[in-house]
């Protein structure tokens, strides 16, 4: 009881990012979350809503309300802010290409309770670069996509002027396996490419554009090496400070201040001893407020339980008192920057910097960030990264406790729940929200939606901000998929690079006698008892954006001898059996990690069927809940990968043995 | 043992030109396979599809060029003109596969290129790699473009990308494209080598960029052969963008003349039937080495039966196999089984 009454300073803003199965069952969750000390939202939208469809198209099918809340129109939007005042909270929303919609919804919604959009605060995600690297859910091709983002910035900039139009992410870009040097570079290559954008739509008078720099924050990660973490957010705050200054020209120190939220590292999480999850977090967090100079304005925390599944309320509240304890037990906020004047940080700091410059200068000569993802550079580099990870832990070089070292345990008692630790979205939210969309379609007046609808086109085609219209449509009840529609008319859609051409692991030499020698004879042998060379096809279906797992596999399977086909993410379960079925594959490999395994495996499987496909074999990959495997298995999959299995060459072996068994040739098992 | 059951020959020729995607696809997987039983059947498939098919039908297109310079973003927007027009694409695309050593792995990276995401039944594709065999194209590409020209209005073929000495796509296309990469170096040593003779359609993408398209396709113009390799035909230089899809029409129409073109003159018969002997004649080699065509008589011998008129090749091919396995047998008997005991 001795410094309780020092001067502190005020702590983050404290967020768990949340969202499931109905605006009304979010809404309550996020009541209750505030109740218990969160002081900001952060809202999870569920897949169709990220990607602009409508709970009823067929896109949609096995998504809704599965990883966030679906808003298919104004009355959701409604319903989630319900009893909750708009005027006096701050709202993140982890919302992308649809992002000048659900903005327009939000501001649509403020109107409408008598609310002035100049009074409300809070962020939309809106950062297409690294949908397109990593989050995957992009749908315009880069040019309209970033004219957007351009659109919210100058609308916000003028009529919402607290608002955080887009949050500059590198987060998901470390969770794609990017290094600290390429998280700096890419970040700040697409800071670049945003004001740049913004600049050249000439909305904005010279003398004004400092407030625009100002506007724009970022979102990044925070890794388990929490030494170098910190001074990567040093180093951040001085190349923003710097860049800010030389290229755009601001004058005002304050206005060039690195601002950034923070979500930590959840790639690193692990599924085996996920106790230990907790200890990874803390550490975590530590890198982005240990200096009072990088400090984060915003955390959210994942939990113990990533790697198994979505969290529970209690799992979230666990996340939140870890954040608490920080703040308000530890003497952090105390202090001013304890790391001023280390010359080891100092050292560090500059040698990243160092680093992010040679890289930003690589980008810039190839014509900058968006040239080098349409040309598959940054994808690759960054697939390049993540399989050097991935082969490090393989083969032991990187430690990570309970997974690759030290696995013996006692039975966790954590998973031991009826609800093996995991939470249950309701079955039945896709059913009811299709009702409740059904019903407001009916209720609206479809004069008004037309002529909003095509206010929006006729925006959208003569380049006139989009958000004028596009808040016309949310008051008139438009619909998320109607709004997606409309503009996928004018600006047709993308699909980026999937970066797995990269060059084979030359580590992986010659002559060598190990592990990959012995599948690469493997794969060869078995290929020769069938007539040719296996051939692989490595699908993704659904509306899933996680594609680490998919693109490493895929990666691997060429490097030991197969020939792979890999089509990137988000098909139809139609088009991965016709893929199938055109290139004469001896396998298929479905990656899954959205929870919506058991209705796309079911239709991929009826699908390959239908076409007589039904000898092909099917494995399946992701985070697949225990007693899900089990259903999977009955359905006639032939084995199901869970990230536990962090050995990529024993998937191989077990998949060339799943081959085997398909055509009636015995089984290799694991060598010895 | 393996239980692969493979298919029937005649049954399945008869479900390919019916169009049936399924038997295409096995089809293709029959040609592909290298035991000595599918070797059979697949002479028999080729057989029985050419008995029912006249020699000049369809359209087999070669897209080449190097590496990067938009052959597959290019075949896309081809293939969405077609499309429109209700005409059916075959398209067999080639990736190159690494070296022996690292495993003979490949990454088949076309497909995404190519296919746009809505469903289309009259859009077929399969990805191949080139097993490390010379030429940008594999042995397989060959026998596996006449399958698909038995249902197919058109064939396309992507090779890898090529350097300045692979030319196999020469001996298999009707119409050859080259696609160049503007202001490349690959472009320039392909005009200085002496295949700029081989292509009958130039184009140079990435138009959108601007001068260095401009100047590559004025170096194209000024190199391209015009000492009348094939009589009258004007070897267009086209200025192209995939991305932007500018130039696409015009570039797309001289596809159609050309195949016109080599109809009028007569030129497309014998062209495919040139193509087609040495095609017999590779593959022979391929599985039965120089000592197997020196049993049936010799390279001299087999291309003289093979350009005789009115011969079937995929026929002649088959009885070339039978007639070369028979004097195999003959040559070196396989030990009775008695003798062992
Ligand atoms: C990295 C990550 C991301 C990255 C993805 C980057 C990328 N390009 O892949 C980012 C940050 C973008 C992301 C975003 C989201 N994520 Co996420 N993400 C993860 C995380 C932390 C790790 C996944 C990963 O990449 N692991 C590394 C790879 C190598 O492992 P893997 O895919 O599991 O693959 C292994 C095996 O499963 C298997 N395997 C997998 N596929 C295949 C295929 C074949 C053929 C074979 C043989 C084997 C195989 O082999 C691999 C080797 O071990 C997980 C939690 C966790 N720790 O697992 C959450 C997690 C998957 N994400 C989740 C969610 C909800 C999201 C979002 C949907 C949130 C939202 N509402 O917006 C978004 C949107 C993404 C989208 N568009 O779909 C949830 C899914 C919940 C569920 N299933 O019920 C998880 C489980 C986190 C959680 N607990 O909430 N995510
Ligand atoms: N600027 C521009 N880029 C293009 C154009 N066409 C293709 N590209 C880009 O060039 C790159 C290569 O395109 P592909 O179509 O894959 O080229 P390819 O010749 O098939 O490549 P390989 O099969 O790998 O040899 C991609 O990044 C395309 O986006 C174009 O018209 N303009
Ligand atoms: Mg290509």
């Amino acid at each position: 009881m001795v410094a309780a009454q020092k001067k502190r300073d005020q702590p983050w803003l404290m967020r768990t990012y949340s969202g499931h199965s109905s605006a009304k069952a979010s809404n309550t969750l996020y009541r209750t979350n505030l109740a218990k000390g969160q002081t900001g939202l952060s809202v999870a939208f569920d897949l169709p809503t990220q990607t602009g469809y409508d709970a009823d198209s067929p896109l949609a099918r096995g998504e809704v309300g599965k990883v966030g809340v679906p808003i298919s129109s104004i009355e959701d939007m409604d319903q989630l802010f319900d009893q909750m005042p708009l005027d006096q909270m701050n709202t993140s929303m982890t919302i992308n290409a649809t992002a000048p919609w659900l903005l327009s919804l939000y501001i649509g919604l403020a109107q409408r309770r008598g609310i002035d959009a100049t009074k409300l605060s809070g962020t939309t995600q809106n950062d297409i670069i690294k949908e397109y690297l990593s989050r995957g859910t992009y749908i315009f091709p880069p040019g309209p996509s970033m004219r957007l983002i351009a659109d919210t910035i100058n609308y916000t900039v003028k009529h919402v002027p607290k608002w955080n139009p887009t949050n500059i992410c590198s987060y998901h870009l470390q969770e794609a396996g990017a290094t600290p040097v390429q998280e700096l570079a890419y970040a700040l290559c697409t800071a670049m490419a945003v004001l740049d954008r913004v600049k050249a739509s000439g909305e904005i008078a010279p003398e004004a554009f400092p407030q625009v720099v100002e506007r724009i924050s970022f979102f990044v990660n925070a890794g388990i090496r929490f030494v170098e973490e910190c001074c990567k957010l040093r180093a951040f705050g001085e190349m923003w400070d710097e860049l800010t200054l030389q290229r755009y020209q601001v004058e005002d120190p304050k206005l060039r201040r690195f601002r950034y939220g923070v979500q930590v590292n959840s790639l690193g999480l692990t599924e085996p001893q996920p106790e230990n999850n907790v200890q990874r977090i803390v550490l975590e967090m530590l890198a982005v407020v240990l200096s009072k100079g990088a400090r984060a304005r915003a955390i959210q925390l994942p939990a113990w339980n990533e790697a198994l599944g979505l969290p529970r309320p209690w799992d979230q509240q666990w996340a939140l008192r870890m954040q608490q304890v920080v703040a308000f037990e530890t003497d952090l906020l105390e202090y001013e920057d304890i790391l001023d004047g280390s010359p080891v940080i100092a050292a560090k700091v500059r040698e990243l910097i160092e680093g992010a410059r040679r890289e930003i200068d690589q980008v810039e000569a190839q014509g900058g960030i968006i040239a080098a993802i349409e040309s598959g550079y940054i994808k690759r580099e960054l697939v390049g990264s993540h399989m050097n990870r991935l082969r490090a832990i393989e083969s032991g070089d990187l430690k990570i406790i309970g997974v690759n070292c030290f696995q013996e345990t006692a039975e966790s008692p954590l998973t031991l729940g009826a609800d093996g630790g995991i939470m249950k979205t309701n079955p039945a939210a896709e059913r009811e929200q299709i009702e409740r969309l059904l019903a407001h379609r009916q209720k609206r007046n479809g004069d008004e939606v037309q002529a909003a609808l095509q206010g929006l086109t006729d925006a959208a085609r003569s380049g006139e901000n989009v958000m004028p219209s596009s808040i016309r449509c949310a008051l008139a009840g438009v619909t998320t998929g109607e709004w997606g529609d409309s503009l996928r008319a004018v600006f047709g859609e993308f699909r980026p690079p999937t970066g797995i051409d990269i060059a084979i692991d030359s580590r992986e030499v010659l002559g060598k006698k190990d592990l990959v020698t012995d599948l690469r004879a493997r794969v060869a042998s078995t290929g020769s008892a069938l007539g040719r060379p296996l051939k692989l096809l490595v699908g993704k279906p659904g509306l899933d954006g996680h594609s680490n797992g998919a693109e490493q596999i895929a990666v691997k399977a060429r490097d030991v001898g197969f020939e792979v086909v890999y089509d990137g993410i988000r098909l139809t379960p139609p088009q991965i059996a016709q893929a199938a079925e055109e290139e004469g594959v001896h396998l298929i490999g479905l990656s899954i990690l959205s929870g919506s395994h058991m209705e796309l495996v079911a239709s991929v499987v009826q699908e390959l069927r239908s076409r007589d496909l039904a000898d092909v074999p099917v494995v399946v990959g992701g985070i697949i809940p225990r007693e899900d495997a089990d259903k999977l298995l009955a359905l006639g999959v032939r084995a199901v990968y869970t990230p536990k299995d962090f050995n990529l060459n024993a998937i191989m072996v077990d998949m060339v043995d799943v081959i085997r068994e398909g055509n009636g040739l015995a089984r290799l098992g694991l060598p010895h | 043992m393996t239980v692969i059951n493979l298919p029937e020959p005649e049954q399945l020729a008869a479900r390919i030109l019916r169009g049936e995607r399924a038997a295409v696809a096995s089809g293709l997987n029959l040609l592909d396979n290298k035991r000595a039983a599918a070797r059979d059947r697949s002479a028999r498939l080729l057989a029985s599809l050419s008995a029912e098919q006249a020699l000049p039908k369809g359209h087999l297109i070669g897209v080449t060029g190097p590496p990067g310079a938009g052959k597959s973003s290019l075949v896309a927007a081809m293939i969405r003109e077609w499309r429109l027009a209700g005409t059916t694409v075959g398209v067999l695309a080639v990736d190159p596969s690494s070296r022996p050593e690292m495993g003979g792995g490949a990454l088949l990276g076309d497909r995404i290129r190519i296919k746009n995401s809505s469903h289309d039944e009259g859009l077929f594709i399969r990805s191949l790699a080139n097993r490390n065999q010379l030429g940008g194209v594999a042995t397989e590409v060959w026998p596996m473009s006449w399958l698909m020209l038995a249902c197919f209005d058109i064939v396309l073929i992507e090779t890898v990308g090529v350097g300045q000495t692979e030319i196999d796509i020469a001996e298999i296309g009707d119409t050859i494209c080259y696609v160049a990469q503007p202001a490349s170096g690959d472009t320039i040593q392909y005009l200085k080598s002496g295949i700029i003779e081989i292509p009958d359609i130039f184009a140079v993408n990435k138009c959108d960029l601007g001068a260095p398209a401009r100047k590559t396709a004025a170096e194209i113009s000024r190199s391209a052969p015009r000492q009348d390799r094939r009589e009258a035909w004007d070897y267009p230089v086209c200025l192209v963008s995939a991305t932007m899809n500018t130039g696409i029409k015009a570039f797309h129409e001289h596809f159609a003349r050309h195949r016109q073109f080599l109809a009028n003159t007569g030129l497309l018969g014998k062209l495919r039937s040139r193509h087609q002997s040495a095609w017999v004649i590779r593959l022979l080699k391929e599985e039965f080495g120089t000592f197997g065509l020196e049993l049936a008589g010799g390279r001299e011998l087999i291309g003289q039966r093979l350009s005789e008129n009115g011969v079937n090749q995929f026929a002649e091919y088959e009885q070339l196999r039978k007639h070369i396995l028979s004097r195999f047998m003959s040559v070196n008997p396989p030990s009775s089984p008695t003798k062992r005991s």
